[in-house]
């Protein structure tokens, strides 16, 4: 009986839109009409526009078929969809969607092509091959190569990954650890998550080669709360790889020890901030510390501790594997390899866009995007979270790396881009981001505590009209007080989203004038 | 989702699991939650005595995190995502929506789907495009 292979994503964006629906209905049709079929849970290919998108395995590779509803499964059986057959959801070879096959996949390789847990799947598509090269190399090789790579902290603050190691290697200490911030807390960023669900052990794959590099045993990989799929996929791949030989005593027989265990984190989004998430981990508050002492010198439980984010240290792995130099050959300035964007908000074409740095910020809203998903014109985006800037379109040619978007006066943060439509009161905006840091803010430093509830009210006050102008100064003065004053950058960077609004899109707040509500 | 009515034995035996991990005092709540489906008034001063923390210590990290509870939630529990992304594609009117139904819910910050907006939560399970029909549907199962 000849076998069927189709793949049909367990990522929980797919989920959220019924691929499980659609999964259950395929077994039941396959079943039902007597036909082999091997089901595969895969990652997401990170086209969410297209998800549930179903993928089988033909003589001439993966053929897609998608948006698929389950209404639509017994039509695709009609037409042979599990050899390749024609149907009006046909989207052709997986490999040639254009959206897909323009993109330069380097930390997202192996992301919706693999089985997410099969490690035999893992290794045929060039796993542990930078970490048994790690291994073959000395300490400091490793991390000459990670420096000479360019790669910066893809969780916002982009410091030099190398440099960060080397901090680690050189501060003497009987115990080290290796953290994964994992606590993707930014509306408009989704790549950690799916990375995690997708292809989770390149990411136990990096923090391998960081443990061994820098003489940490233990690795601790803190996890918002709000993925529990996330958690569910790192904790089997932790198993298998335990049993694989690969986590544990004696690292892949290398004679050195690293194991990898998962904290859940309870709902705060200010424990992303790698101090607090320290505190988190330690079961305490998470209240920001004051640096120095930086963590990679005195860190978890006091230790030397690699504070990474999961798409820094996902890509490690190809670094070593494939080399500093072709990593490097990549992106633009100081801004070195790719960055996996995320489009989001209203959006045609939302999903994983990774490409070298340099793209320019309109070939990824309009090119990639396709525009707005409700098809009026696009008013604003939000870059990098809710700390990040709203620019306007006339921005577009934008380039999108660490020193354009700075001198912009915006942030690259962890790639997210929220896209607006017209409709988009900027007002609103601006008041969120105060109302959001209010409720998220540890409460450590006043600026933030007090500041953000200030501003809040400020904003309530210009959006009913009541002395635009003389609270519009205030809110900028407070703006001002709260980016100098504040610990860490939940105070720090809430006055950019505020003030790139006014800056931006005055004519919103000057609207306000004289229509008191 | 049923859970265990407080008992004092079963707490103990939940904190024997959790006592001796690195820093307890959050995973020992975490756990008494997830067995009791919130944090009982009692379990405070077990939690203090097991980890060697003061009760103070212990109901500052309880009241710091918004997923630890004092009291059970209702049978349908629904969170609905307010942030940036989902406010692109209309959750403050998800929202009016549902409050004009009558459907309780609980406010998000950010499910990670946000391409995928407006997002929702019913029962722990993710909605992609979420509508107000969608989510009552879900409650009514």
């Amino acid at each position: 009986m000849k076998t069927y292979t189709v793949y049909v994503p367990s990522d929980s964006a797919s989920r959220s839109v019924g691929a499980d629906d659609v999964a259950n209905r395929i077994e039941f049709e396959a079943l039902k009409r007597k036909l082999h079929v091997v089901l595969i849970r895969n990652g997401t290919r990170g086209a969410l526009w297209l998800e549930p998108l179903v993928e089988v395995e033909t003589a001439l590779g993966r053929v897609a078929y998608g948006p698929v509803s389950l209404f639509d499964v017994p039509s695709l059986f009609d037409s042979h969809f599990y050899s390749g057959g024609d149907h009006r959801l046909s989207l052709g070879p997986t490999d040639e969607i254009e959206w897909l096959a323009s993109q330069d996949r380097v930390t997202f390789a192996r992301v919706g092509i693999t089985d997410p847990l099969s490690i035999q799947d893992f290794e045929a598509h060039g796993g542990l091959v930078g970490l048994r090269k790690a291994i073959s190399m000395k300490d400091n090789e490793v991390i000459d190569e990670l420096t000479a790579s360019g790669l910066r902290g893809r969780g916002g603050a982009g410091f030099p990954a190398g440099i960060k190691w080397r901090t680690v290697l050189q501060t003497e200490s009987e115990k080290k650890y290796i953290c994964c911030n994992a606590d993707e807390g930014d509306s408009g960023t989704f790549a950690d998550r799916i990375l995690m669900e997708g292809d989770p052990f390149t990411l136990l794959e990096g923090m391998t080669i960081a443990g061994l590099t820098v003489g940490a045993d233990e690795g601790v990989i803190y996890v918002r709360s709000e993925y529990p799929d996330a958690i569910r996929t790192l904790e089997r791949a932790i198993v298998i790889a335990r049993n694989y030989g690969w986590l544990g005593k004696n690292v892949l027989s290398s004679g050195r020890a690293f194991d990898i265990r998962i904290r859940s984190g309870a709902g705060s989004y200010v424990c992303g901030e790698e101090t607090a998430m320290l505190e988190s981990i330690e079961g305490k508050r998470g209240v920001v510390r004051s640096k120095p002492p930086l963590p990679a010198i005195e860190g978890l439980f006091g230790k030397p501790t690699v504070i990474n984010n999961v798409l820094t240290l996902a890509s490690v792995p190809m670094i070593l594997a494939d080399g500093a130099s072709e990593y490097q050959r990549r992106g633009v300035g100081r801004s070195l390899g790719t960055q996996v964007f995320q489009l989001a908000g209203n959006v045609a074409r939302g999903g994983i866009v990774e490409v070298a740095f340099g793209a320019t910020l309109g070939a990824l809203v309009e090119g990639y995007g396709g525009g707005t998903r409700t098809g009026r014109p696009m008013k604003a985006v939000q870059i990098g979270g809710p700390l990040g800037a709203y620019l306007p379109t006339t921005m577009f040619d934008i380039s999108m790396d660490y020193e354009s978007l700075l001198s912009a006066g915006g942030m690259l943060g962890h790639g997210g881009i929220v896209i607006f439509d017209e409709t988009a009161d900027m007002v609103d905006q601006a008041r969120f981001a105060m109302e959001f840091c209010a409720e998220e803010s540890c409460g450590k430093c006043t600026p933030c505590r007090l500041g953000s509830t200030r501003g809040a009210e400020l904003l309530t006050l210009i959006s009913q009209g009541k002395d635009v102008d003389g609270n519009k100064k205030v809110l900028l003065d407070l703006c001002e007080v709260m980016t100098d004053g504040s610990l860490c950058a939940m105070g720090g960077l809430t006055p950019l989203p505020v003030k790139s609004a006014m800056l931006h899109f005055e004519s919103d707040f000057s609207s306000k004038n004289g229509e008191l509500r | 989702m049923t859970y265990a009515s407080w008992s004092k034995d079963e707490a103990l035996l939940v904190l024997s699991q959790t006592r001796d991990k690195p820093g307890p005092v959050l995973i020992s709540l975490q756990a008494i939650q997830s067995v009791f489906g919130f944090v009982p008034t009692p379990a405070v001063a077990l939690i203090a005595e097991a980890c060697n923390v003061s009760r103070a210590e212990v109901h500052g990290v309880l009241t710091f995190y918004s997923d630890l509870r004092t009291f059970l939630l209702p049978a349908n529990h629904v969170r609905v995502c307010v942030a940036e992304a989902c406010q692109a594609v209309g959750s403050r009117e998800l929202v009016s929506g549902l409050k004009s139904q009558g459907v309780e819910f609980d406010k998000a910050f950010c499910f990670g789907n946000c391409a995928l907006g407006p997002s929702a939560t019913v029962n722990g399970k993710l909605q992609g495009r979420a509508s107000v029909d969608s989510v009552v549907k879900a409650i009514q199962g």
